[in-house]
């Protein structure tokens, strides 16, 4: 019977350290924005195969959930694409953690529309006044459109959960410092989730990164304003700022990057990182030639 | 030697008998620790904000949800009161008909492998989790109302009402039933020796008898649909809005809970403000239930 149990115990003893040993590489945990997450899980995958010593645990939800987890400390790497609020830092050194920022890439923001709306060009002034929480235009007719299969002409704002990057970027952007997004917007939880419901939807307008632009959906031509021409939203247009709300990308370290992580981001800024991020649809920060 | 033996064994039993005495009295009074502990939880993780921040007018008053906003948050939950109370009443308003006549039916028409069958498929019905029930929503319900009612958006009050009329149905049907079975059968034999029909017995002498019972049935299935999260979060589009027809999208109290908590910092306004609704939440249910299992106990008494 004891030694039954002795055996037992050693055997699960040994179990354990082979699992342990199995895992006696270095983990990076890497969470946040969902504008970024699957150029993250590019990256995650690709350094692998370059340095399998080091594995990279990625994982989406928003921005604002990065930022929360680099705040109460369980992440390493916190990927956002908006940049950390004054509140937040000091939430942040409070508990004794030193986020440092990094921009990684640029995104264009780009306004999805259903294929049928014919509207040729939309100003900022025109989506905040759509948006935006004191304005009148609720219907596509106001702004002199008429949308074939949107049955009232009633406009169906998309949108996104408040704890997005996206959301907090489009509201400073377009809705400007003060302004507040108007009530009943479809608060979806993914970039992904706004793209899909705009391909459905005759009468939707929806926001979201310009890398899940498919072919069923309209990408609105921006013009920054009723004199300017309007910008088609694009990984160039977006990288030379021609575009008006092209955004940079951000990952936040606690601290200085050292040891694994640095060289992590080091790779990420490099040649094959920055090809990553054009291939997934945004702009680089410096000029890469890629395959 | 056999004497001894046997002083052995009732000792042995007695402690088994004190043992198990000890682990059931524990495990009466677990729910009772648990349910103060989730409370105190609760209020100490949204006290804070509760008592120096919190405007209550704003609160319980404002339409306007805006709780990440860097400088003017708004916290105002009267869209998502009106967001859970319209999905609610909806559910309300189609389980109801669905779990009482089904409890009619199984208590008091259906015999033998029927009987035994329909309680089967109603028990399995509560089993669907709320994920699937959602799911449901999402991919069946969302085209099915937009094609049969011509609206732009199916993530609305009414598919979500459906959904979650159908998830409160069997929990509604168990205790209605009940509460028909356990009307004496005197009351259904007196009836009838008066020369009352079948209809009449139900409808004039068993329903008025079991009206306790079948109230409290109703404050449980509305008990479910308040504390719902899943089904809703999933169905309703997520729109914080007051609805003025059952084809607007709203957004329940739980759902923003669910959605929001795990992406704020821990200690935050935002982490605290969503607490403060857990505690409403948690008092309003806690009312509600206390109410049904007062109903549902006065009919035992009396």
């Amino acid at each position: 019977m004891k030694a039954k149990f002795i055996s037992i115990t050693l055997l699960s003893a040994g179990i354990a350290l082979a699992a342990l040993n199995a895992e006696a590489r270095t983990l990076i945990q890497n969470k946040g924005s969902d504008t970024l997450v699957n150029v993250a899980q590019a990256w995650a995958e690709q350094y692998r195969e370059i340095n399998p010593e080091v594995a990279v645990a990625v994982s989406g939800g928003g921005s604002g959930t990065g930022i929360a987890a680099m705040i109460n400390g369980t992440v390493d790497i916190a990927n956002s694409s908006r940049k950390m609020k004054k509140r937040e830092l000091a939430l942040a050194r409070k508990r004794g953690r030193d986020p440092v920022e990094h921009v990684v890439g640029y995104d264009a923001l780009a306004i999805y529309l259903h294929p049928n709306n014919p509207a040729k060009s939309l100003t900022i002034a025109q989506i905040a006044d759509i948006y935006g929480r004191k304005s009148k235009i609720k219907k596509w007719t106001d702004l002199g459109l008429e949308v074939p299969g949107c049955k009232e002409q009633q406009i169906i704002l998309v949108s996104r959960q408040n704890n997005s990057g996206t959301y907090a970027y489009f509201k400073k952007a377009v809705l400007g410092k003060k302004g507040k997004y108007r009530m009943g917007t479809l608060d979806m939880h993914g970039s992904k989730d706004v793209v899909e419901l705009v391909e459905k939807t005759p009468c939707a307008i929806g926001y979201s990164g310009l890398a899940y632009a498919t072919d069923h959906v309209k990408l609105a031509c921006i013009a920054k304003d009723a004199e300017s021409a309007c910008v088609v939203p694009s990984v160039a247009a977006a990288g030379d700022g021609s575009y008006p709300i092209a955004r940079p990308l951000y990952m936040y370290t606690n601290g200085e990057p050292k040891g694994e992580i640095k060289s992590y981001m080091d790779w990420i800024y490099g040649e094959q990182g920055q090809c990553i991020i054009v291939k997934k649809g945004y702009a680089p920060i410096s000029d890469v030639s890629c395959k | 030697m056999s004497h001894n033996h046997a002083i052995d064994r009732r000792n042995l039993d007695w402690y088994i008998d004190k043992a198990v005495q000890v682990l059931v009295f524990i495990g009466g009074i677990s729910a009772v620790v648990f349910i103060v502990g989730i409370f105190l939880f609760i209020t100490k993780e949204g006290i804070g904000f509760l008592i120096n921040t919190l405007d209550l007018q704003e609160f319980f008053g404002s339409p306007y949800w805006e709780p990440s906003d860097e400088d003017a948050p708004e916290y105002g939950i009267l869209a998502l009161m009106a967001g859970t109370a319209s999905v609610t009443g909806l559910a309300m308003l189609i389980a109801i008909p669905f779990s009482l006549g089904s409890a009619i039916y199984v208590a008091e028409f259906a015999t033998g492998k029927t009987r035994e069958w329909l309680k089967i498929l109603i028990e399995l019905l509560a089993a669907i989790p709320s994920v699937v029930w959602g799911f449901i929503g999402l991919t069946i319900m969302n085209p099915l109302i937009i094609e049969l009612f011509d609206v732009p958006v199916g993530l609305t009050v009414l598919n979500a009402g459906i959904i979650l009329g159908l998830m409160a149905a069997p929990i509604m049907t168990s205790i209605a039933e009940d509460a028909l079975k356990a009307v004496p059968d005197r009351y259904r034999e007196a009836a009838e020796a008066l020369g009352a029909t079948r209809w009449q017995i139900i409808f004039k002498t068993v329903l008025p008898a079991a009206k306790n019972g079948l109230l409290g049935a109703v404050l449980l299935g509305v008990g479910r649909g308040f504390g719902e999260t899943m089904a809703v979060l999933m169905a309703t589009g997520h729109a914080v809005n007051i609805p003025g027809s059952v084809f607007d999208s709203v957004r329940a109290l739980t759902a923003t809970i669910a959605a929001e908590l795990g992406e704020t910092a821990v200690g935050s306004d935002h982490y605290q403000v969503l607490f403060t609704i857990g505690l409403f939440l948690f008092l309003i249910t806690f009312l509600i239930n206390l109410t049904a299992d007062l109903i549902v106990r006065g009919i035992r008494n009396s």
